[in-house]
């Protein structure tokens, strides 16, 4: 972004809307939104609370539970689709309705089969997160040169090689992003599913912010959440340019 | 089985050429298009043998029969008098579109057959070198395909294909995304090739000029369905510099002959 001829960094913009924020905030228009300011102080008290550090643990290991899960399943479900007709013809109407389908409304059938714990944030974090890694694994699966699948056959590969030093390698830049979508989900799947079961770790302070009006805290909990979607979405991205220079070059 | 039975006893025809390769009656159809009916050839050992023709004429897949990557409706390839019908290690492949894989380096390219073959990594990288170093590309080892130039991609390529040792060597329009300069170098590069080392090589070209300046052999093809119509084996001496083929009489009336032959199927 430049202005005047300046060249602004991008952080710039956020820094106007903060203070937007606190401006706004400061009149005392909306009681639902305390300067920002207040909120940033209410962040630092927040991370200091051990309940806030026991939710914290709690909804992490939940998340990553969650994204292992639709990882270790999604990646090879997609390259089973990507390579296996039938396969792609039984599951592929499933894996693009779930892809889309407003899934918030799945995770109360979740707390009946799962209970009121950690194991329906788990699965909500996988319903999440596992189609988008499925479809985008599968994509990056169909788009690889027939003509590198031939040349590791001509040169003997056994069928596992070509899948681990093949199939999966070619397909990675198409993984990688499927992945750092995924991650995005899970977060949302993570945040719904608590705020539904409501007594686990991030769901259960958002409740108590809300029912208290407490909503400089409720603000804190939800920049914090924020922060971390964003911080593990660039750390993918970091790991994809790595290997995009490949993306582009593959024929 | 029956195939091997015969073969062992007296053969009725009394083998004029000792053939490394041996096609009988193939044949492929894709759908409802005849890609290739009934191909009988022997291919000589230590020869190149080039197949020619026009597009549709089904020299891609006779040579990708040939390499056992795609399987044929009828008819059996034999290499060496055993009957094959997968890839095996006394055939290399080198590829049109080069078919290497960007995210590893030239060493770990040219090496990936040796690394399918289960050789140990000093063992295979050394042998890779070695052949890095033959086709031109020495200092080169820890590039990526995406930094080199398409004549240098292929080289890779064809370094591959060396570096396995087998015995035929299949080439499918190899120089046909190369840039003419080093399409030249390279021919010339294969001339050499071919006459320092004892390998067999099948190579597909749609180019006359190309198929006549390299070849032993030209087998023409003609299309829908492709069979073989000529063997042309031009007597050219390639003995001495390859740039003085290009103006050798011999050379230039056999372009001539080919082209006449091949007119008919250019609309």
């Amino acid at each position: 972004m430049t202005l005047f001829g300046y060249r602004i960094p991008m952080m710039a913009s956020l820094l106007v809307w903060c203070v937007m924020w606190e401006i706004v905030g400061r009149l005392n228009l909306v009681f639902l939104l305390p300067p920002f300011s207040e909120v940033l102080a209410a962040a630092v008290d927040l991370v200091q609370t051990p309940s806030w550090q026991k939710a914290t643990v709690t909804t992490l290991r939940a998340f990553a539970m969650g994204m292992a899960l639709s990882i270790v399943i999604g990646v090879p479900l997609g390259i089973l689709m990507g390579r296996i007709k039938i396969a792609d013809d039984l599951l592929g109407m499933w894996v693009n309705i779930f892809s889309s389908a407003p899934l918030s409304a799945i995770v109360p059938v979740l707390m009946i089969l799962f209970g009121f714990g950690e194991k329906t944030i788990v699965a909500a974090v996988f319903l999440f997160a596992i189609w988008i890694i499925v479809l985008d694994t599968r994509a990056g699966v169909r788009h690889i040169s027939p003509s590198l699948i031939e040349m590791a056959r001509s040169y003997g590969a056994s069928r596992p090689a070509l899948y681990t030093k093949i199939i999966l390698w070619a397909a990675l830049p198409e993984i990688l992003a499927g992945i750092r979508l995924g991650l995005i989900r899970g977060v949302k799947g993570v945040v719904i599913g608590q705020l539904l079961v409501a007594i686990v770790g991030y769901g259960a302070l958002f409740e108590t912010f809300s029912r208290n009006f407490r909503m400089a805290e409720f603000w804190a909990l939800t920049i914090i959440l924020f922060a971390f979607a964003l911080v593990i979405a660039e750390l993918i991205e970091r790991a994809e340019a790595k290997v995009e220079y490949y993306a582009g070059a593959r024929q | 089985m029956r195939a091997t039975a015969l073969r062992n006893g007296p053969s009725p025809v009394p083998a004029r050429i000792d053939s490394i390769v041996e096609v009988r009656g193939i044949s492929k159809t894709y759908g409802n298009v005849e890609a290739l009916r009934g191909i009988d050839l022997d291919f000589p050992r230590g020869k190149l043998t080039s197949l020619l023709g026009p597009s549709g004429c089904g020299k891609t897949t006779l040579l990708k029969i040939i390499a056992g990557l795609i399987k044929a409706d009828g008819g059996t390839v034999a290499i060496n008098g055993k009957r094959v019908s997968a890839p095996g290690p006394e055939r290399a492949f080198v590829f049109q579109d080069f078919a290497l894989m960007p995210w590893a380096t030239v060493l770990r390219n040219v090496a990936f057959g040796l690394e399918l073959r289960g050789t140990s990594r000093a063992e295979r990288e050394e042998i890779a070198r070695r052949y890095i170093a033959e086709v031109g590309l020495a200092g080169f080892e820890d590039k990526y395909p995406h930094e080199l130039s398409g004549g240098m991609r292929q080289r890779v390529g064809l370094a591959r294909a060396l570096s396995v040792d087998a015995d035929v060597l299949l080439l499918d329009e190899p120089f046909s995304a190369v840039d003419e300069q080093n399409r030249r170098k390279f021919q010339e590069d294969l001339i050499r090739l071919r006459t320092n080392r004892n390998k067999t090589f099948i190579f597909v070209t749609h180019s006359i000029e190309e198929a006549v300046y390299i070849s032993d052999r030209i087998v023409l093809l003609s299309p829908r369905p492709g069979r073989v119509s000529r063997i042309i084996e031009p007597e050219i001496d390639r003995s001495g510099d390859p740039e003085r083929i290009h103006r050798d009489r011999h050379y230039l009336d056999t372009v001539d002959e080919i082209w006449q032959g091949l007119k008919q199927y250019v609309e």
